[in-house]
Order: C-alpha cells, then structure tokens, then sequence
C-alpha cells in the first residue's frame, strides 16, 4: 500500500507545476466541480428534455452539458487515476473503508447511503461556492484570490467541525 | 490580455483537458489523497497528507503563475467573492466531504482505483449538481449579491506590493509544513 505512493510534497510540487502548464498553454485553471456539474445537465435530460435544460438559465450559461476542456478534464481525471492504479497494483474493489468501518460498522447500505448523500451536498456548496478543493483550493489560492482563501478557511473549519462529531467518541 | 500559448482552440483545446484531466487524476492517486482514510484523517488531524500535497501545490503554483503572468505568459482567473455564497458553500463543501469522504476531485479519481462508495458519491454529486441548477436563479437574486466583493485578490484587498505576498505565500507554506513535520515526528515514538 504505502509502495505506490509517492512523497506528498513531491507530488504538491508537481501538481504546482500542472497548474502553471494548464494556465499558459490551456488558460484555464485546474477544476472538477463545474464538470461535474455540465454532467447533472446531461442527466436531467432524459427527465427535463432538452428544452427543459436548455431553459434552466445555469444550465445555459455557467455549466453546458457539452463535452468541453472542463468535462473532458474530470473524464481525464478518471482515467488517470485507473492507469496510476492499474501500473501500481493499487486497483482494489473497496466498499466500505476502514475509518469508516471502525466507527459506523461494515454495513455495505449504511456507506453508500452516507456517500450518496454527502455527494449531493459537497456539490452543492461547491457550486454555491463556484469551485471546490481543486478550483478554490489549489487554482484560487495560488492566485491569492480573496474568495478562494475564505473558501479554505471555513471550509476546513466546517471539515474539522463535523469530522470531531462524527468520529470522535466520547471518552468514557 | 491575450496570452501567447493560449491559443489552444477547437480539438487540441480538448485533447489538452483530458491529458491534463490524466496527469492531475495520476497525482492524486499517487499521492494517497484518493483514499477516505487519508482524507477523514487529515481533518481529525491524524494524517497531513493533503495538507502537504496541497500547500505545496499552492507555493510552486502560485510562484509559477506569479512569474508567467508578469511575463504577460498567463491571464488570471479570479472567481467573484460572493461572500456569504462562498461561507455558505464551504460549511456545506466541509460536511459534504467528511461524510463522503472525497471532494469532487479525489472523488471521481478514486473510483478510477476500484472504490464503490466514491461511486455512490458521484451519483449524489449529480443529483447535487441538478438541485444547485434547479434553485440557480433564486440563489443568483438573493445570495451571489450578498456581501460581493467582486473579482478581488488579496494584495488589492491590502495594498502591499505582489512580491511581498508571494513570498509571505511561500513562508506560510513552509511554516505550515514545517509544523506538520514537527507534529508528526512528536508522534513517533
């Protein structure tokens, strides 16, 4: 396990150094959620149809469902992090993690409904927020933008918060 | 401001996200930050791995950036500071990621390497996405406008000169780093 990993400042640095590649040559920051969210626009196609969409007015101007630099981009993503797996052996069918195991219990539903649901906040504040780790975290930051700084800030804070109440137990 | 190399358009603008998509998903894994434990455990401060991986992204890309665009080689892309649609969003953001356990990025990355929950996840994240699209024009008319500051950065916020917040940049990088290490090695025994 700890064999495929490579040293975390190693990797910050050459994660640094992408972000300077994609802002010269591509002239984009590195982000996932507005990705993610061009892909909820292709979803809602089957149930709202392509009028329905095209008339919601954040679907029409701030994320097209489109295949584009920033949905190609979390595609990409995908793929990168299988290759990294599949040339390391660290491709491993996992369920339930073990800090969650420990704490909650190896129900298979319990971590999927947990994770389900998690999911439809994190996007939501990282759309009502206009980017996430990677697009305020490390894009924001690195360009000392105010609003990307704040985004660090509270968002730990509001990480560590939950993470004590969900995982630490009382001492008894 | 035009940039020289950012006339990637059309096909190779797209090749170019997914090749950057793949080295950036590759980093992520290789790192240890597609894993829930390492992830959960930075924020019960049992783990620093994403603080390094994320503090020196910010000092080396910061710096990068910094030089290519007073080269005129690099535009820059501030997002607005909504205030209270930010503060908002990132109390959501940092529930959302202890109880799933990624952020979006770390995410979709971890299901490349065979996690199921991280692909629970993404569904949700998709159904966040449709919530956020569906209530868009309620939250553009009552929250973006609250306390918007606009495309602000730091060093227009206090008017130091740029270099001095790069380097003050770098020294909090390295201060931060430099404790984490000192954490860590109290806790070898």
């Amino acid at each position: 396990m700890k064999k495929q990993r490579w040293n975390p400042y190693l990797v910050g640095a050459l994660i640094g150094l992408l972000s300077v590649l994609t802002f010269s040559i591509a002239d984009k920051p590195i982000g996932m959620s507005t990705g993610i969210a061009q892909a909820s626009g292709a979803c809602a196609l089957p149930v709202l149809g392509a009028d329905g969409v095209a008339a919601n007015s954040y679907w029409a101007k701030k994320a097209v469902p489109q295949w584009d630099y920033s949905s190609l981009f979390v595609v990409g993503s995908l793929v990168g992090s299988f290759l990294s797996a599949l040339t390391s052996s660290g491709f491993k069918i996992i369920t339930v993690p073990e800090v969650w195991r420990r704490r909650f219990g190896p129900s298979v539903p319990k971590r999927m409904v947990a994770a389900f649901l998690g999911g439809v906040v994190i996007l939501y504040g990282a759309r009502l927020a206009d980017g996430c780790t990677s697009g305020h975290g490390i894009s924001g930051s690195l360009q000392l933008a105010v609003s990307s700084w704040t985004f660090f800030l509270v968002m730990f804070t509001s990480g560590i918060a939950t993470a004590f109440v969900l995982f630490r137990r009382p001492h008894s | 401001m035009q940039t020289i190399l950012s006339l990637l358009s059309g096909p190779s603008l797209l090749g170019a996200g997914l090749l950057f998509g793949i080295l950036f998903g590759l980093l992520l894994h290789r790192g240890g930050v597609t894993d829930y434990d390492v992830i959960v455990n930075q924020f019960l401060f049992r783990d620093f791995t994403v603080l390094k991986v994320m503090f020196t992204a910010i000092a080396v890309g910061g710096v990068g950036v910094f030089v290519l665009h007073g080269q005129e080689l690099a535009n820059l892309h501030i997002k607005p500071a909504t205030m209270l649609a930010v503060i908002l969003g990132a109390v959501l953001f940092g529930i959302g990621m202890v109880v799933y356990g990624y952020c979006p990025g770390t995410g979709i990355a971890a299901i490349g390497t065979g996690r199921l929950d991280a692909l629970a996840g993404f569904a949700g994240m998709l159904v966040g996405g449709i919530f956020y699209a569906l209530s868009y024009d309620w939250v553009a008319a009552k929250i973006l406008p609250v306390a918007d500051l606009g495309k602000v950065r730091l060093p227009e916020l206090v008017g130091l000169p740029e270099w001095t917040w790069y380097a003050a940049l770098v020294a909090m990088a390295a201060t931060v780093l430099a404790l984490v290490a000192r954490v860590e090695k109290s806790r070898v025994v």
